[in-house]
């Protein structure tokens, strides 16, 4: 079968897969720069390219909240905002993961004010990151495709039955023209399957109670549950990977390392820096420098295993972070990295660089030189700095 | 009391499996005002009964009876809407005594 390719933007991908997908229900408000996913749906929407109820709100509290009665009513949902405007969902955004409401979100990482800014950093995702969703982040354009239509699957596991958000890097992948693999429409519809719910309560021959208080009797164990369902969603992630792998040539995992089976020194990043990354691995590595990357494209559930394996080896790991925890010790993943390191016999040194904020550029110099920094021992272990400010 | 469940026990999302569960809820030992019926000024309009945010008006055939004191939270709502007879309320709003 002829490949279908075109020049999408990760906006249009994103949209296109939503598309594919065909959900019951998309309830969502503008924001840059995720506008154009919404936007672009809404026309499919008009169009009649989709079957898809649009509903057209006054907030992002207000989408999320449409999204959770539409989810808790048994329609595939979907949605797309960003930064300020996940913010306003976060309120909601807890609600859909302690009620279980596998909700697909798509998020394209922007700062969050103030200063006012529109450009990426990952601080609105890393905001509910305990919220109990899961997250996974894209590299490029076509991780954004391919993550929305497994998303899905993932959501509406049995085992998770978990809200789903899939990230692009605000303007460097939703608004960059990239080249896009897409599957046949059939074929995505065979891929996420018809969505049985196990609830509705528009069923009223099986009349049920949504969102009952819970006081100190079963509270706890109910956020137990939750715990158990993000665990739960690690093998289906990755099982979900392969299948889609065998799909469309592009099979995925709850990390990729990129040149880490025999690296010394190695980057940890999260979305399309590891792009930039591999440019420079690339150029290293033909220099004979054992240079690799350890992406992580899910953030939760936390791949602590395969983090600890994938570093194993290395002699000193950079952590990279887009965000910033003000006043924790690192950035989200630096801490999550270490944490999982540390139990370790043999385990690496690493270090945690917050990058990036607000959308600041990261060339390809400055992820060499911290290759160099590494190599040369200028990094202290465990330490934490800021990499591309004035200071 | 039956045995607390465990989580691996529990519905879906905290999901209870039948509706209308928030009857066994009672909620009356919250009210420091609890409202007080004087039958002889009502003249069944039922705003009582449409404007309680906790459905604890109860009916009789259509008609006001009282209060499901289990579950009113003494909000006063039904009387400030009560329009009585002859601008004397049906509804007056008196000191819980417990
Ligand atoms: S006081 Fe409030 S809760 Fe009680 S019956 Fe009147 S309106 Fe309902
Ligand atoms: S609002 Fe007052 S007058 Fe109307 S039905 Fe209720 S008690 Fe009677």
């Amino acid at each position: 079968m002829s490949k279908l390719v075109s020049a999408q933007t990760g906006n249009e991908a994103m949209a296109y897969a939503m598309k594919q997908v065909n959900p019951d229900v998309v309830a969502a408000y503008p924001i840059t720069p995720a506008t154009e996913i919404v936007q672009i749906f809404a026309q499919y929407v008009a169009d009649g390219d989709v079957k898809t109820e649009f509903v057209a709100v006054e907030s992002e509290h207000s989408a999320m909240s449409a999204c959770i009665g539409s989810a808790a009513a048994g329609a595939r949902t979907m949605t797309g905002t960003s930064s300020q405007g996940l913010a306003l969902m976060y309120e909601m955004c807890y609600i859909a993961a302690g009620l279980r409401l596998p909700i697909v979100m798509a998020d394209v990482n922007r700062a969050l004010s103030a200063p006012i800014n529109i450009h990426c950093d990952h601080s609105d995702t890393m905001g509910m990151r305990d919220a109990g969703w899961i997250h996974l982040f894209s590299e490029n354009a076509q991780e954004a495709y391919d993550n929305m239509i497994q998303a899905v699957r993932i959501a509406e596991h049995a085992d998770v039955q978990l809200p789903t958000l899939v990230t692009t890097d605000g303007f460097i992948i939703s608004h960059g023209m990239e080249n896009v693999e897409h599957l046949a429409d059939e074929r995505v519809q065979k891929f996420i399957g018809e969505y049985q719910p196990q609830y509705s309560i528009l069923n009223v021959g099986k009349p049920i109670t949504v969102g009952a208080l819970n006081l100190q009797d079963y509270y706890f164990e109910h956020r137990r549950a939750l715990a158990d369902a993000q665990a739960a969603a690690l093998p289906v992630i990755k099982q979900i990977g392969e299948e889609f792998g065998k799909e469309s040539g592009r099979a995925y995992g709850l990390v990729e390392g990129y040149q880490l089976d025999d690296a010394e020194y190695a980057v940890v990043a999260l979305g399309s820096t590891c792009g930039t990354a591999k440019v420079v691995i690339d150029s290293l590595r033909a220099k004979g420098e054992k240079a690799g990357l350890l992406k992580i494209r899910s953030f939760r559930p936390f791949p602590k295993d395969e983090v600890v394996q994938a570093l194993k080896k290395v002699k000193f790991a950079a952590v990279l972070d887009r965000s910033d925890t003000l006043g924790g010790y690192g950035g989200p993943v630096f801490t999550e990295v270490r944490s999982a390191l540390y139990g370790e016999a043999s385990k690496p040194p690493v270090a945690g660089f917050i990058y990036g904020l607000g959308g600041r550029e990261i060339d390809m110099e400055m992820i060499e030189e911290l290759f160099r920094l590494m190599k040369s021992g200028e990094v202290k272990p465990d330490s934490v700095q800021y990499l591309g400010v004035r200071e | 009391m039956s045995r607390l469940k465990n989580y691996r026990e529990l519905c879906l999302g905290g999901n209870i499996e039948k509706g209308g569960s928030a009857d066994e809820f009672k909620t009356g030992d919250w009210r420091t005002l609890k409202p007080v019926y004087h039958p002889e000024n009502c003249i069944q309009c039922l705003f009582c009964w449409a404007y309680c945010p906790d459905s604890a008006v109860v009916l009789k055939d259509g008609q006001v009876t009282g209060f499901d004191l289990d579950h009113c939270k003494g909000c006063g709502i039904c009387a400030h809407e009560c329009p009585g007879k002859k601008k004397v309320k049906a509804i007056t709003m008196e000191e819980e005594v417990r």
